[in-house]
């Protein structure tokens, strides 16, 4: 069967030029980088030379890259670290309602250790507003953390208006840049931000590794981990060599070809959202239409609920996801989609399709020519439709499933 | 991480549609949850001669759906009230813990036509 991947934002494969460099880590330069001796000195050389590439490939210096387990991991660091360290100064934190977990989680945490936290609203695209930042921001802020992209939408936030407005007021600022390395620029100074998460696996690296760029100077310290003095004591923990050297290497190749990938995805990605407005009716893009991620099209689909999609797609060898409750392990649709004001019927019929470097203009092509039955099957079986009249109030079993239910 | 059963119920769901002129409606769920079953009921000197769904929800969702209308049909009202949304999940050789509760409600639905039914014929 004809497989087509269309979830890149989850995950990409490893390239081979990746798989190689960590392989050679695995078997040859396989030393610990704290050792004196020859092996030793080989993975400290393979760890530094990963380091200046991905310092590069941000416009970082070597010295403000840590290298992480991931982008939960740098997330974590960043927050926790920044709360930590100046608590002193102010106890107030500012997100938004569309991050990660990995983000969102966090601040909520401290929210609950003493931190007082705003959690910015966004508009129907999951747009931050920097007039709703300048609002938000108190004598007591100490850290506002808001994503570059938005991994369930794809929209880019004005990052850089947004750091300037911290900057100016004192405050640090950090940005989780997971969905954005590779697919736009990203660059500290441009961006003007603090401390800056990137991952390995989004970028077709490994996963199990991230970087977390901290600029220096910034009033962080590691709070997170204790152990032995590695990364210059911001990351205890040996380091995982052959994971590190393949995220240099993805980092590297990901700024080489950035601009040819994002001009070819931009185009597979608009003729993909052209014909699904077009081929299949009731359907919504969610997102910004054009300040979005060049890889990235999400859309609602009416009537219709995202698993059941998921699974008819599967079985035609499509490989997407969905922020459906059905599809999160929790009984509540994406917290993304409910924050841009999508309701809870519409935000079950999610589709997220995120396209890669396998992705070609046919694969557009095929999955039209599935996704029409699909929909049209799915759509056959539901009680829902345009005409539907259901007295949903009267009919409500009162299950208490979803705490933000608005019934 | 749904069973074959499940799978075959999905792709290939038995009684799917309406009936016009129905005995016995019966609605449960609801959008706002994610998942919302409507089945018809044809009922003949009390016993299910004819049963149809309509169902909005994820894969367990259409598949519990399509198996209650096979484990109903023929049955008396009785014996229909009888049937669970656990004995439903059972027939399907289980569902994922997660799905026990938000998309297990074929059962409930059923119970509400004969229900429906019930209340027409007082």
């Amino acid at each position: 069967m004809r497989r087509v991947y269309m979830d890149h934002s989850a995950t990409t494969p490893v390239r081979p030029e990746v798989v190689e460099v960590m392989l050679n880590c695995l078997t040859e330069k396989f030393g610990n980088p704290s050792s004196l001796h020859y092996f030793g000195r080989q993975g400290r050389g393979a760890l530094d030379e990963a380091r200046e590439k991905v310092a590069n490939a941000i416009g970082a210096k070597l010295e403000e890259i840590v290298f992480t387990s991931g982008g939960t991991e740098a997330d974590n660091m960043a927050i926790h670290g920044v709360a930590m360290l100046n608590q002193n100064r102010g106890n107030h934190i500012i997100t938004s309602a569309v991050e990660h977990h990995a983000v969102l989680n966090t601040v909520k945490a401290l929210g609950k250790q003493g931190f007082t936290v705003t959690i910015l609203p966004v508009d129907k695209y999951g747009m931050v507003s920097v007039e709703d930042l300048a609002n938000a921001i108190t004598d007591k802020t100490i850290l506002i953390t808001i994503m570059h992209a938005n991994n369930e939408v794809g929209t880019v936030q004005p990052i850089k208006e947004m750091a300037a407005l911290a900057k100016a007021r004192g405050i640090l600022f950090h940005t989780d840049a997971v969905q954005s390395m590779g697919k736009i620029p990203v660059n500290v100074d441009e961006l003007g931000v603090d401390l800056l998460t990137i991952s390995g696996h989004k970028i077709y690296g490994p996963k199990g590794v991230g970087a977390l760029y901290i600029r220096k100077g910034t009033r962080w310290r590691q709070s997170l981990f204790h152990g032995g003095a590695q990364e210059r004591l911001r990351r205890a923990g040996t380091e995982n060599v052959p994971g590190i050297v393949a995220l240099g290497k993805a980092c590297e190749l990901a700024v080489q070809e950035l601009d040819t990938e994002a001009v070819r995805l931009t185009g597979i990605r608009d003729k993909l959202i052209q014909e699904v407005m077009e081929k299949i009716a009731d359907v919504r893009l969610t997102g910004h239409p054009t300040k979005r991620l060049p890889n990235h099209a999400s859309f609602c689909f009416e009537f219709i609920e995202g698993e059941s999609m998921l699974l008819s797609m599967d079985m035609k060898g499509i490989a997407a996801s969905s922020g459906s409750a059905c599809t999160s392990g929790s009984l509540e649709p994406s917290h993304v989609l409910l924050a841009m004001g999508i309701p809870h019927e519409l935000a079950h019929g999610s589709i997220r399709l995120t396209l890669g470097r396998d992705n070609m203009m046919e694969d557009v092509d095929y999955f039209i020519k599935n996704m029409v039955p699909i929909v049209e099957r799915l759509r056959a079986m539901s009680p829902l439709n345009p005409d539907s009249e259901f007295d949903f109030e009267e009919n409500c079993a009162d299950c208490k499933i979803s705490s933000s239910c608005h019934l | 991480m749904y069973t074959d059963k499940v799978m075959d119920h999905f792709e290939n769901p038995r009684n799917v549609g309406e009936i016009a002129d129905a005995d016995g409606v019966g609605l449960v769920g609801n959008p706002t949850c994610g998942d919302i079953m409507k089945i018809y009921l044809k009922i003949d000197n009390d016993v299910i001669t004819d049963i149809k769904f309509k169902t909005f929800g994820c894969g367990a969702a259409i598949a519990t759906s399509s198996m209650v209308t096979e484990m109903a049909k023929g049955k008396t009202l009785d014996e229909a009230m009888r049937l669970s949304n656990q004995s439903v999940a059972e027939a399907l050789d289980g569902l994922p813990p997660q799905k026990m509760h938000c998309s297990n409600l074929a059962a409930d639905a059923l119970h509400a036509a004969i229900d429906n039914y019930r209340e027409q014929q007082k």
